[in-house]
């Protein structure tokens, strides 16, 4: 009887001990935090979600109360509505968050890729990835069995003629669709970059070319005709730097593959 | 000079041997969680031998001055844990107020590892080997050492590991991360034997 009284009342002593200790630690150690940081803190939705590039909530208040330069639109929990809050509270505009949209780096149409076999499982990308990575002879390439349009909320990306192909006017960058392809095609890019390379394969030329008629080959006509040193052959594959990026469409036109789009010409294009 | 010698070769072995997360598997949540890239496995590991050797220092007295003496070792893994929770909260405190710099540079990675069990294991099993204090500071200190070492090698594999495309669709993400830890562990298991 005497060990549980001797146990119970050591246990609570140091908790009351660490409790009293913290107590009074957290008076003598206060740090008067300041208002700005207050303030934009509020505003903030508290999901500590990582989402903005800093750790939390906390971390992003801090940030933007003590550097005017760190832009107020990063938290996409509260959108728009909170960057024009934290905007009024340190009285600038509220920038536009530049916009960005999904882009589906295949153009394996129906005609361009040839078929393994045909595929008669689950309708879902993933499944079909198991057998043999996919039904089509290319296994980088969109299967077009719509995993990504499943997932999109807001009927923004659709199978046409066998490859997914996002609406520009209604996708909203979610991301969903992104962590949802198998093979790993889609990305965000800005919305102003008209151009994208619209192939993923990452093989040699003879193999990457066997395949589809409108696979990059990684040849480097583009690289070589860009003035702006925006587009790379890495790994293969044609790979744009949307920073330097203009658009000017000069390697979609030399391109011997066909596999880079300029959306400001082919605006009526299918994809 | 030989006591000297003996407390170089317990860092040594905590590190090498004695890994905590590789080859004594503690700590394998922060292991995985926090090996992402390597500026985060920095701040984690600098928080986890600070807190280890702060929390060895603290738990070994009470252990032998009050826990030992009234014949309470029992309570140990209870107390420890209310000890070691409340010193992280105290010092965070404190370096909020004095050491800002060093606040801003932990940052969240404090806070995350005051019920982390590599932190408990490593106050725990410096009593249940009879060490002295000093040896317990050290091999507290080697522990520590030993669980930044083992994240930042995680952090490196892991962030050449970044392009997943070519990793088979069934392992990517989680499972190759296992794979890798286990390879690591299967390699720092070379180590084993090494000062006996």
């Amino acid at each position: 009887m005497n060990g549980i009284i001797i146990a119970t009342f050591f246990v609570l002593l140091t908790g009351l001990l660490a409790g009293v200790l913290l107590s009074a630690a957290s008076k003598i150690f206060y740090v008067k935090e300041d208002q700005l940081f207050l303030d934009l803190r509020e505003k903030l939705p508290g999901a500590n979600c990582g989402g903005c590039g800093y750790a939390g909530c906390d971390d992003y208040a801090h940030a933007i109360a003590e550097d005017k330069t760190v832009p107020c639109n990063k938290c996409s929990v509260g959108g728009p509505a909170v960057a024009k809050e934290l905007a009024g509270i340190l009285g600038t505009e509220a920038e536009e968050a530049e916009r960005r949209v999904s882009v589906v780096a295949c153009d394996g149409r129906k005609e361009n890729v040839g078929k393994l076999y045909e595929y008669e499982g689950i309708q879902s990308c993933k499944a079909a990835k198991t057998l043999y990575g996919g039904s089509f002879t290319c296994p980088y390439g969109c299967m077009g069995l719509g995993d990504c349009v499943s997932v999109c909320e807001f009927d923004a990306i659709h199978v046409e003629n066998g490859v997914a192909v996002v609406d520009r006017d209604k996708c909203t960058a979610c991301g969903k669709c992104v962590s949802v392809c198998p093979n790993h095609l889609i990305s965000l890019t800005s919305g102003k970059s008209l151009v994208n390379v619209l192939c993923s394969n990452k093989d040699f030329g003879k193999d990457a070319s066997s395949v589809c008629k409108v696979s990059c080959i990684g040849c480097g006509i583009c690289e070589k005709t860009c003035k702006f040193d925006a587009i790379h052959v890495v790994d293969n594959v044609a790979v744009i730097d949307y920073d330097k990026c203009v658009s000017c469409g000069a390697c979609a036109i030399k391109c011997p593959r066909h596999c880079i789009i300029n959306r400001r010409v082919k605006a009526t294009a299918s994809l | 000079m030989s006591h000297i010698g003996a407390l170089f070769i317990i860092i040594i072995s905590m590190v090498l041997v004695d890994n905590y997360p590789l080859a004594q598997f503690l700590g394998i949540c922060p292991f995985l969680g926090v090996s992402k890239d390597l500026g985060s496995a920095k701040g984690m590991g600098i928080a986890v031998t600070f807190v280890m050797t702060l929390a060895t220092a603290v738990t070994w007295p009470i252990q032998k001055l009050i826990l030992d003496p009234l014949n309470i070792g029992y309570l140990q893994t209870v107390v420890f844990i209310l000890i070691i929770a409340a010193l992280v909260q105290f010092v965070e405190m404190f370096m909020k107020k004095s050491m800002p710099s060093l606040y801003k540079s932990l940052g969240i990675f404090l806070p995350l590892i005051t019920t982390n069990c590599a932190v408990l294991g490593v106050c725990i099993s410096v009593i249940d080997d009879g060490l002295n204090f000093v040896d317990s500071l050290f091999t507290a200190f080697g522990a520590g050492l030993g669980f930044w070492f083992a994240l930042f090698i995680m952090a490196g594999v892991r962030s050449k590991l970044e392009d997943q495309s070519r990793i088979p669709e069934p392992f990517r993400g989680v499972p190759i991360v296992l794979i890798t830890a286990a390879i690591l562990s299967l390699a720092f298991m070379g180590f084993s034997g090494m000062f006996q």
